[in-house]
């Protein structure tokens, strides 16, 4: 039922996703803790720079992100002088965009979680004399877990519905940029609507277990 | 609403005054690589002509699947012959009105100056890391590219290197950028007034694929338009083909 190709897309798509997750839970756990303790003027700067992915087509972020990486953009520039070449057209260049794209909706559930504990706990912590680095760990991930699984999943769900962004930088190369999205869309424009359907059908199932699986955890607030 | 109202109004008023052509709006699809051209056209047709044309441009099998299902194009110009002859056989235009608007022209081309040489020899020595096509299987340019490569026995060495665009402007915009060093593009596209735009180019011999056959067709949604009977009629007259060939098309 499934072709080579659509094999290879799905694979390309778990793991594309699985990577950005990775990167995200390190990259936005700092910024979220940040934005949820923070006083400092520039904090609504930031939580609007985050969550700029939210309200800006894939187009704009995608023709940025040509541009920027692209061998004559100042990130382009950075990784050729490192010896890495440019990321437009490779699968290192796809978790970069991915990475932006799905920022907020690591860092927002976070930034709720971490919200929603206050400063209670660090401060008692501290008190029986644990260091930051010992009660975040031992205090604040565990009173955050609820946060921090809802933040892996919609951003886990998120890349794997990523489509603009891909198509715009990735050049559509199978085993390295053509993930399932962008595969379906292949298959629409050149009217291959049983392919396209089994693929299509696919991601409906998923996106709706995925969400459903979120939404029937008990007592945690999804989103708001 | 009330917009709506006094141009309902003003154009009754027109009718009534004797003007002699009631002014409309066609809609049109257009190939990517037509895009330049048709906007120039376009302009043309609005100021000779009082109709206006709305135009969407993107890839020949897109539009394809859209007009399939119910799209409000009336008139369609692609980029091959085959997608408009299919669209008729299946009944989907008005018959007698399909015909080649233009003769496209494959160019492999760089942003770089000096990059492509004119024999296209730069494609065998293969030092480049992209080489931007657009999609084969649904844009016309792309196939040709495809049959280009397959011709000279390259394309079993580039294929790790081909990048896919999924229209001809997209195409462009890889290789514009400098993400792809070089790719196959429509000469309509780094063309103005017979001269390259920008970058270095190879124009593709046309023996080394099928002759690029643009027709465009009259779609049952614009049958007794005059709006898509006078647009067609203007691309078949002597101020459409003038701009046309100015872009590098040639003319059947």
């Amino acid at each position: 039922m499934l072709s080579a190709v659509d094999l290879a897309a799905i694979w390309l798509t778990f793991k594309l996703a699985s990577l950005t997750t990775a990167t995200l839970m390190v990259v936005g756990t700092p910024i979220a803790w940040w934005l949820a303790r923070t006083r400092s003027r520039i904090k609504a700067l930031v939580g609007a720079v985050v969550a700029l992915p939210l309200v800006l087509p894939p187009t704009v972020l995608g023709f940025y992100l040509l541009i920027t990486l692209g061998p004559h953009g100042p990130v382009g520039h950075l990784t050729q002088s490192l010896g890495l070449g440019v990321l437009p057209f490779t699968f290192a260049g796809l978790v970069v965009a991915s990475v932006f794209y799905s920022l907020p909706f690591v860092v927002q559930p976070l930034q709720q979680a971490f919200e929603a504990i206050g400063p209670r706990p660090l401060e008692v912590a501290a008190t029986l004399r644990a260091s930051p680095w010992d009660s975040f760990f031992t205090v604040i991930v565990p009173l955050a877990k609820p946060g921090f699984i809802t933040a892996a999943i919609l951003g886990f769900a998120h890349t794997v519905g990523e489509f603009g962004v891909v198509l715009m930088i990735g050049g559509n190369i199978p085993e390295k940029t053509r993930v399932v999205s962008v595969q379906i869309y292949d298959h629409v424009e050149a009217m291959e609507y049983a392919e396209a359907h089994v693929l299509a059908g696919g991601m409906l199932l998923f996106s709706f277990l995925v969400l459903l699986t979120l939404y029937s955890r008990k007592g945690t607030s999804v989103w708001k | 609403m009330k917009i709506q109202g006094s141009y309902l109004l003003a154009g009754l008023m027109f009718a009534a005054s004797g003007g002699s052509v009631q002014a409309a709006e066609v809609q049109v699809a257009v190939a990517a690589n037509f895009t330049a051209p048709m906007q120039k056209i376009a302009a043309e047709f609005e100021k000779d002509t009082g109709h206006k044309a709305l135009l969407a441009f993107g890839a020949t099998g897109k539009f394809y699947a859209q007009i399939k299902n119910g799209a409000p194009f009336q008139v369609f110009l692609a980029a091959d012959d085959q997608t408009p002859a299919k669209l008729e056989t299946e009944g989907d235009t008005v018959p007698g009105s399909r015909f080649t608007y233009a003769i496209g022209t494959l160019v492999l081309w760089s942003a770089k100056p000096g990059y492509v040489d004119e024999q296209g020899a730069v494609l065998k020595k293969g030092q480049f890391k992209h080489l931007a096509i657009a999609n084969p299987k649904t844009a016309t340019y792309g196939t040709a590219a495809v049959a280009v490569l397959t011709k000279l026995g390259l394309l079993e060495t580039i294929q790790p290197k081909l990048v896919t665009g999924e229209n001809i402007s997209q195409t462009y915009q890889f290789i514009m950028t400098g993400n792809a060093e070089l790719g196959f593009v429509a000469l309509s596209q780094v063309m103005l007034d017979d001269k390259l735009t920008g970058g270095s180019a190879w124009i593709v011999p046309t023996h080394l694929h099928e002759p690029i056959r643009q027709d465009a067709v009259i779609l049952v949604k614009g049958k007794d338009q005059p709006a898509a009977k006078a647009l067609i009629d203007y691309l078949k007259g002597k101020k459409a083909t003038t701009i046309i060939q100015s872009y590098g098309y040639a003319l059947p």
